[in-house]
Order: structure tokens, then sequence, then C-alpha cells
């Protein structure tokens, strides 16, 4: 009786093992599958990117078509960069993340100030919906607003305004968010020393949850850096550099639509590429720190 | 209802009928009595009974809370502090909280020095260093953190903190302190510290401190008096409330049936 009991003990044993040992294969199977695009995709980048990276590429202007053709006939490397793509797209995210980052915040802390009332809920409900309004319709917006009215042309302005309202509900969201996890006991001891409430937000709550508020912002930015669409309704785009926010302006999503678009340009696709994935994944990574840091 | 106004001279608070209400629930119900200059006054009382909430109106933080109303006057030396302004008052009667709460952005000297700074009061270097050395030498903690004063106070130990947030609320030179179970977040030999670090403030600071710890009450302190349910039902020097108590309820309380 007892030996069978063993075998069996043994048995059973002997199965969980392997079941173990079969569930942490799927988990690693799966974790290479979900991380195998991003690998994929970078290790592409680089491979058919990295010859075109280069001094010229960040500080010279995109070439014309001839040029183009010619440098690829002779099978050479395509002259020029994308300048003016880089200096529009940190144009319009700066003007677009100040124009998104005053608002958001102060709603944020108007939603954190208004819990459960109706104007607040309605605020927030409203931001929810924002964010899943897609990128298009909001550069239709932002053409009907801002190129139609304002600037009465294709325009920066009118790219960092759509920017913007992307940007909005992220940062409205983190901002509440980040205050609603700061203790009562924090604020109620700055209002204990006599500091009047404005003050108590400004200089202790806001001060306190600030690496919460930089990271929303943060991956506001990183979601902003890739938009192409409301760009192409709003930007429209340029090939010498501009700084006028009144006039078109080239971004670097805009550049990568448009080499897509020039046979004779395709090799610019992947450097560009990658140095707009390399944006992205630096801010990832910083406010990633961050989180980590607040630990 | 025992006299609690007549035997005490020249008090610095009066509390007259105070009242406090969440959302019409009373949790403080006409609460009258005479609190002494220099001493160190024990609230006491079973969990719930409104100690907190009798504390807190003292220096009027329930107006940050739309659903409380507070009823009733409390005269600071015969100045109804309803009607002086907020910030006045809070400079003059400071509080120190359950749980240690030091600005955790803010080094131990900022911490200190914090309520002239955010209240944008101007001051001399030289000066707010002599404010930070007298206020952290008031808590006994001056030898403990004199090189790291640019540090961060959420670097102390939980007692330390306690007693930064007491040096922070002594910078102002306040009248009176308040303190709401000071110590009851912390273990035995740092609570031995606030306890003999209250014992040597009263000198100088007038000391109102919630207490569930009767031991403490017994040890530290001038005066007690005991809530229960929101109501004062014994009031007077803390040697005869615990020798003799008056009210049946006090009685209870003190030989541990309830609470
Ligand atoms: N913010 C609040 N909202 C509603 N009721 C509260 C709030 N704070 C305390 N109370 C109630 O008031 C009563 C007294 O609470 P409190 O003063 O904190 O008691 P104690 O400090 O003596 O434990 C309790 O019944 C409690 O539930
Ligand atoms: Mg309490």
């Amino acid at each position: 009786m007892e030996s069978i009991n063993t075998f069996l003990d043994q048995d059973h044993s002997a199965r969980r093992i392997l079941k173990d040992k079969l569930v942490l294969a799927g988990i690693i199977a799966l974790s290479l599958v979900t991380i195998s695009p991003i690998i994929l995709i970078i290790s592409k980048l680089v491979v058919k990117g990295y010859r075109q990276i280069s001094l010229d590429f960040l500080i010279k202007n995109t070439p014309d078509s001839y040029e183009a053709i010619t440098a690829v006939a002779n099978g050479e490397i395509i002259p020029g960069g994308i300048a003016n793509g880089i200096v529009g797209t940190l144009l319009m995210v700066s003007v677009a993340s100040a124009l998104a980052i005053p608002i958001g915040v102060l709603t944020g802390i108007y939603l954190y100030e208004n819990q459960g009332k109706f104007m607040a809920n309605l605020t927030r409900s409203v931001s929810d919906i924002l964010q899943g309004v897609p990128s298009i319709v909001l550069g239709l917006i932002s053409y009907l607003w801002i190129v139609k009215h304002v600037t009465m042309g294709y325009s920066a302005l009118a790219g960092s305004v759509s920017m913007s309202i992307m940007m909005l509900p992220m940062i409205v969201r983190s901002t509440e968010e980040t205050l609603k996890m700061i203790p009562q006991t924090l604020k109620e001891a700055a209002l204990a020393l006599g500091v009047p409430y404005h003050k108590v937000l400004l200089r202790v709550m806001i001060p306190t949850g600030f690496s919460g508020l930089l990271t929303g912002i943060l991956l506001g930015i990183s979601r902003i850096l890739g938009e192409t669409a409301p760009l192409l309704l709003t930007a429209l785009g340029s090939s010498i550099i501009n700084l006028d926010m009144t006039k078109p302006t080239s971004a670097i999503p805009l550049l990568i639509w448009e080499f897509y678009n020039d046979p004779n340009m395709i090799d610019l696709i992947w450097s560009s590429s990658l140095l707009l994935m390399t944006m992205i994944l630096i801010l990832n990574i910083v406010s990633k720190q961050i989180i980590a840091n607040r630990r | 209802m025992t006299n609690t106004i007549a035997d005490i001279k020249n008090p610095i608070l009066s509390i007259r009928d105070l009242s406090v209400a969440y959302d019409k629930n009373y949790a403080v119900k006409n609460v009258t009595l005479d609190i002494k200059k220099h001493a160190v006054t024990a609230i006491m009382g079973p969990s719930g009974c409104g100690k907190s909430t009798m504390l807190r109106a003292l220096n009027r933080m329930h107006e940050l809370y739309e659903n409380i109303t507070t009823e009733g006057q409390v005269l600071l030396n015969d100045v109804n502090i309803f009607d002086m302004p907020a910030i006045k008052l809070r400079r003059q009667m400071g509080m120190v909280f359950q749980r240690p709460n030091p600005f955790p952005t803010m080094s131990i000297y900022d911490n200190v020095i914090a309520g002239y700074n955010l209240n944008g009061i101007r001051v001399k270097k030289s000066q707010k260093d002599e404010i930070v050395e007298r206020s952290l030498q008031d808590v006994a903690l001056w030898g403990e953190v004199k090189d790291s004063l640019l540090k961060k106070g959420s670097f102390l130990s939980g007692g330390q903190q306690q007693r930064l947030c007491i040096a922070r609320a002594l910078a102002f030179n306040p009248e009176v302190i308040l303190l709401d179970e000071p110590t009851s977040a912390l273990d035995p030999v740092a609570t031995a510290k606030i306890e003999d670090l209250l014992v040597k403030l009263k000198e100088n600071y007038t000391i109102v401190m919630v207490t569930h710890n009767m031991g403490q009450a017994a040890r530290i302190s001038d005066y007690s008096l005991f809530l229960y349910m929101g109501e004062l039902v014994e009031y007077g020097k803390t040697k005869n409330m615990f020798t003799n108590p008056k009210d049946p309820r006090t009685e209870q309380y003190l030989t541990g049936k309830f609470g």
C-alpha cells in the first residue's frame, strides 16, 4: 500500500514538474513573440539606415529628386539630410508643449480640486473622449480653426495646435492622478504653517508630484513626435528649415512620408525612422527612469 | 457637567460651545473649557469620540472641507480665532500630525524654515540659520542632524522625522502647539524622547495634545479632558482625574472598560 502511494506521489510530482516546465516554456515563447516586433523593427532600421547617418544627415536639408537620382544611379549615398524635418519637429513639439502643459496641468489641478463635482466630471469625460479621437480628426479640426482662419494657409502653428490637443488629455490625467497620490497630510502640514492655498499647490504639491507630472509630459511628447496624419493637413511640409510659425514647416514623420512617395529617396526612410525611433525610445527610457527613481 | 472654566486663571485658550459637524453629523458637541498657559493638556477618549475633530477646529483646519461646519467660539488671548486671518492664527498655533509628514522634496534645513519660505517671509540668511538651529535644539535634534542639514528630511527615522515636524512648527515661535497622537506611529524609545521633549517645551509653549494612551497622558499632562461621543465628560487636573474621576464614564475608560 505504502509503495503504491509513494509511486503515485512521484508520478504526480514528475507530472507537476513537467507542467511547470511547459508553462515556463509557453511564457518565454509568448514573451519572445511580444518583443520580437520591436527587435525586428529596430534591427531592420539599424541595418538599412546606419549608412545614411552622418553629421550631414543632421545638419543639411533634404536633397531634391535630381540629386537623389544622380546619387542612386552612381551607387552613391544620397546627399543632404533631414535638418528641415528635425528643426520642424522640435519647433512644433516645443510650441505644442508650451500650449498643452500649462492648460493640461491647470485642468488637472482643477479636476483634483473638484472631485465629484459635475463640471469636473464632465471635463474629465470630455478629456477622456479627446484621448480617443483619431489624430487625423484633430488635424482636420486644426485645419478648420488655424489654417482656414488664423494663418490663412498651412502653418507650423496649425501643426502645433493639433499636436497640443493630442497631448492635452494625457497631461490632464497624469496631473490629476499624481496629485491624488500625494497624501492629504502633506497638504495639511503646509496649511498648518499658515501657507495660503495657492502657494501650497504651487510650492508643495506640484514639486512633490513633479516626477509624475514630468512623466506624463514626456509620454505625451513621445506620442506626438511620430504623428504624421494631422501634420499632413496642417504643417504640410517644407524643403528648407522654417522657423516662422505662420509658414508651412517640415517634420521628421512628414519627411518619411515624402521619402516613401519618391522611389529615389527610399534609403532615407530608414535613417529618418531610425532617428525618430531613437528619440522616442530615449524619451520612454527617461520617463521609466523617473518613475523608477520615485519609488 | 463639571465646572471647566473657573479653576484656570488667565487661560490662553477659552473654548465656548464649540461644535463641529461632518454633513450635519455632530462629532464635537458644545464643548466649553479653558486651557492653561504653559501647561500640557491632554485630550483623551475612545477612538472616534471626536478628539482629532476638536483639535483641528482649534487652528481652523476644517475650513478646507466644505462638508464640515464649525460653531461656537475659541478665544486665543481673548481674541476670537474665527475673527482673525487664518494665516495669523496658524502661526500662533502650530500643528503636529499623527504621522510624521516632512516635506519630501525639501532638505532638513528647508523643512524647518518652510513656514517662512512658503509664506514668502523674507528673513536674512543668518537669521534663518539661527531659527533653524534654535528650533532643532528645542527638539533635541540639532546634534543628530547638524552635519546633514542639506539632506532630505525623509531620510530620517520616524522618531527623528516627528521631531523635525515639531521643529517646523516651533520655527514660528507659536504660542500653542497642537499635537494629534504624535507618538502613535513611533517605537517606545522615540516615544519616550518626544514625551521628554514636550515636558521641556511647556516652559515656553502651551501644549494641547490628543492621545489615546492613558499612560502617556498620566506621565506628561497637567490637565486632561475626557471626550465621549463628542461631548466633554470630564476636565480637570490630570492627577485628580486619574485618582478620583467624577464621572462613571471616565472611570470606566480609565479602567479600560472601553476604548
Ligand atoms: N472627514 C470626515 N468625514 C466624515 N466623518 C468624519 C470625518 N472625520 C471624522 N469623522 C467622524 O467624526 C467622528 C470623530 O472622529 P475623530 O475626531 O477622528 O475621532 P478621534 O480622533 O477621537 O478618533 C467619528 O465618528 C468619525 O467617523
Ligand atoms: Mg484621531
